[in-house]
């Protein structure tokens, strides 16, 4: 009880602290929201009108403890250029982004527990050095190069799809699956490496164990011990690098939805900022930064179920 | 422990179900997402138009600020009278319009069966309202300004009395400025409701923007029954999409662009309508110096940087006028400064800048053709012992601290008119206008600007704003380039697309050949 009040602490204190810095970041930036708002013919009285109404000729501080309160209000504001609810905007392009991230972390999964598991089972010294050294090398492609190269490969050489033509859930269910699998597999492949990495150290810390030679000498044979019980036991450090996984993938989507030319979160920040739409940029950032918090809080606890002999103080 | 991994297989199955149901592991059918969109528009009638702009504006028209919204809400909105594709003010919301003899005074009778968006019938109150509205809400400070002209508006059954304080010959082209809505109507910003061919149907941030078909229509209803914007921020994945067939149009294409299209679609060629210069800062150092401004229009050679940008294509200016001003446009403006470096360096020593001189040129990243003259120029200058820099900086950036600081030297960028007046290209190179964003400030230029406006005459007015162009170039304002080329590619089923004079694409005249 007590430590899940310390974990809420501190999620609203990183929120006080990640929102506070957005929003300075913003009063040193050049660029004023109005330019875009009124265009380049707005006379400057207009533009001052403008200001004052958007409260934007208040101090930083007042400013910051207004947009606190109507967000703890539930109200995150308009955005400045589409003159709509930036709850509206974010219900719209929240879930592509959460169906992303959570078809990527699928398959990182998918693809990194069976080849990890392979992985501790080579027993020639040969196979071993190479197996290690093409994951090592597929680990530090980082994501939106493998992206890339998916696009260039299966969309302009293979034609499995066509870069840029993202396609709604709305309009297709199935084609909009397809066309988010790719970018999923982009962000999976360079993750997936580096969990086959963990837990194919971790199987083979877990293989010196006595448990081990006491399974074996039982007349079990190597591949049963792993699976049966190495397996298990190995999986308890890579669950957890898992769940922080989930976290980055998230944010590291905003490269990827470039990539892709997805239309998420990700990409809606970027323009956002480059637009200096403030109540958008606020409300993406805020929300990315408590996924972060509530997911390791989640990596926490899982830690605690899967291995009851980890308590948390 | 058991359930963990229970859950995970579960996963798996999940998703390797997932990826076989859409084929994205299996073999794929040639037939991509994008051929199915296309074929099945031609059977119903609709077409998808990529566009690279996110209309990320308030929808509300006289809000709207960037010119890829206005492009594609041309076809929503009306005025009383609307421009054609020849630059002629055709009749609109009004079914005719008269204009006494001292310019003072313009009767609108108002269209019979024109009907709103939202059904409601369009009447001289809603007129009254959307003139009042405009004056008092529009971001285009022209239209404001001629608007508080009007000493009077009154309606008398369906006809609607306009009248001037002063003759002003364009009054016109801000009428069709003047967008008809509906009376108290007040959710423009998200639902706009208009009167022209197509309705306003959804949107969504950065995906898409959908009109249809308006079928209430007073006049010829158009011919599509849907058009639907793709969003494409990124100019590959726009290119990509349109030669996999998946786009039945785009505009403003670059000449690369048109090289390497290989789907056989029809590739029609106009202008942007713009005047693209490297419009230099006259208040700062080196170029207050009206000898320094000369030598580097000298420095420039223009038919290269043609060449080099656009293949040849493209236009040159001289001035700040765009050839489909075909009234004001002159063309010999263009060859008053050719390419001499010798001379450029003569001037710049007459200038005291015997060695040379060395400036930055500020460009909005986000405009390729801008980036891509401004390195051809920083190369051509240097033959005239000129030393150039590039700073690239983002389109908010551009718009705080060049255009309203005027916090620069020079910059390369393309001046475009919302109206079609001269004064929409001219106005703001009047002393000390708000707009006036290279501090141009000459008073012949000023008196010259003055009689033009105050001119009735035609024919007068016209020979004053020639006169305007004439001192833009004698003083070298800045260094006047193109009219850059704009390519439209189009599928091949359809026909009708028009160019105009303003940056627009009329979706109404588009259709499927028969």
């Amino acid at each position: 009880m007590k430590y899940i009040f310390k974990k809420v602490l501190t999620l609203i204190i990183t929120l006080l602290i990640v929102s506070l810095l957005a929003f300075l970041a913003f009063s040193v930036i050049p660029g004023d929201p109005t330019t875009k708002m009124l265009g380049t013919e707005a006379t400057e009285e207009a533009k001052a009108e403008l200001r004052a109404e958007l409260g934007l000729d208040q101090p930083v501080f007042v400013r910051y403890i207004n947009w606190l309160l109507s967000f703890i209000g539930g109200d995150f504001g308009t955005s400045y250029n589409y003159n709509m609810p930036v709850s509206d905007m974010l219900a719209d392009k929240l879930p592509i982004t959460a169906t992303l991230t959570v078809m990527g972390f699928a398959l990182t999964v998918v693809i990194a527990l069976p080849l990890g598991l392979l992985a501790g089972s080579i027993k020639t010294k040969g196979a071993d050095t190479a197996a290690t050294a093409a994951n090592q090398v597929v680990m530090s492609i980082p994501a939106f190069f493998i992206g890339i190269i998916i696009c260039y490969l299966c969309g302009n050489v293979l034609k499995m799809f066509v870069p840029g033509m993202f396609v709604s859930y709305e309009e297709s269910p199935i084609e909009f699956v397809k066309y988010l699998s790719f970018a999923a597999l982009s962000i999976a492949i360079p993750r997936a490496a580096m969990t086959i990495k963990m837990l194919k150290g971790s199987i083979g810390s877990e293989m010196a164990k006595n448990y081990v030679i006491t399974a074996t000498s039982r007349g079990n044979s190597r591949s049963m011990v792993l699976i049966r019980h190495v397996f298990k036991n190995a999986l308890v450090p890579v669950i957890s690098f898992l769940a922080v996984s989930l976290a980055e993938i998230m944010t590291g989507a905003i490269i990827i939805e470039q990539v892709f030319t997805i239309p998420g979160i990700g990409r809606l920040l970027l323009s956002s900022i480059s637009s200096r739409d403030f109540p958008v940029v606020l409300a993406i950032v805020v929300i990315m930064a408590s996924w972060i918090v509530i997911v390791n809080f989640a990596a926490d606890v899982l830690y605690q179920l899967i291995d009851p002999r980890i308590r948390i103080k | 422990m058991k359930r963990l991994i229970a859950i995970f297989l579960m996963i798996t199955v999940l998703l390797v179900s997932m990826c076989s149901l859409s084929g994205c592991f299996g073999t794929t059918s040639e037939n991509n997402s994008g051929d199915d969109l296309s074929s099945s528009g031609a059977k119903s009638n609709e077409i998808v138009v990529g566009i690279a702009q996110d209309p990320d504006n308030s929808l509300d028209p006289y809000k709207m600020t960037a010119a890829g919204t206005r492009e594609v809400m041309f076809n929503v909105f009306e005025g009383l009278v609307k421009p054609d594709s020849d630059g002629n003010f055709v009749c609109a919301v009004a079914s005719d319009y008269k204009i006494s003899d001292d310019l003072l005074t313009y009767t609108f009778t108002l269209r019979e069966n024109v009907v709103f968006h939202n059904g409601e019938v369009c009447d001289a109150n809603d007129v009254l309202y959307s003139f009042k509205t405009c004056a008092a809400t529009s971001v285009t400070s022209a239209v404001v300004t001629a608007l508080s002209d009007i000493t009077e508006i009154s309606a008398e059954g369906n006809v609607i009395t306009i009248t001037l304080g002063s003759p002003n010959t364009d009054f016109i082209s801000y009428v069709s400025s003047v967008y008809i809505v509906p009376d108290g109507y007040n959710e423009q910003d998200t639902k706009p409701v208009g009167t022209g061919p197509f309705k306003f149907l959804s949107r969504s941030v950065q995906e898409n923007f959908i009109i249809v078909r308006n079928d209430e229509y007073y006049g010829d209803k158009a011919s599509l029954e849907k058009v639907t914007y793709r969003i494409f921020e990124d100019a590959t994945a726009l290119f990509t999409a349109l030669n996999s067939g998946a786009l039945d149009l785009v505009a403003h294409l670059t000449i690369e662009q048109v090289e390497s299209l290989t789907n056989g679609y029809n590739v029609l060629e106009g202008t942007m309508n713009l005047v693209q210069a490297i419009y230099l800062n006259n208040a700062v150092e080196p170029f207050n110096n009206e000898l320094v401004r000369k030598a580097l229009c000298y420095a420039v050679d223009k038919d290269a940087m043609l060449d080099l940008t656009a293949d040849g294509h493209g236009t040159k200016v001289g001035s700040s006028m765009y050839p489909a001003f075909t009234k004001y446009f002159d063309e010999d403006l263009a060859e008053a400064y050719p390419y001499n470096p010798q001379k450029a360096k003569e001037l710049l020593a007459q200038a005291g800048y015997p060695d040379g001189i060395s400036f930055l040129i500020k460009v909005p990243s986000n405009y390729g053709p801008h980036v891509d003259t401004a390195v051809t120029l920083v190369e051509q200058l240097k033959a005239s012992g000129i030393a150039a820099k590039i700073e690239l900086v983002d389109w908010n950036t551009w718009l705080s601290e060049v255009y309203g600081e005027r916090n620069f030297q020079a910059t390369v960028v393309g001046f475009d008119s919302s109206i079609l007046t001269a004064s929409g290209m001219l106005a703001r190179w009047e002393t000390g206008n708000g707009k006036n964003m290279i501090n141009y400030s000459n008073a012949d230029f000023d008196t010259a600007f003055a009689l033009a406006q105050s001119t009735a005459d035609d024919a007068e007015k016209t020979k004053h704003y020639k006169r305007c162009l004439e001192i833009l170039s004698e003083t070298a304002a800045n260094v006047y380039l193109q009219d850059l080329a704009d390519f439209v590619a189009i599928n091949p089923e359809l026909e009708g697309y028009e160019f105009y004079p303003l940056y627009l694409i009329d979706m109404s005249k588009i259709g499927y050949k028969e």
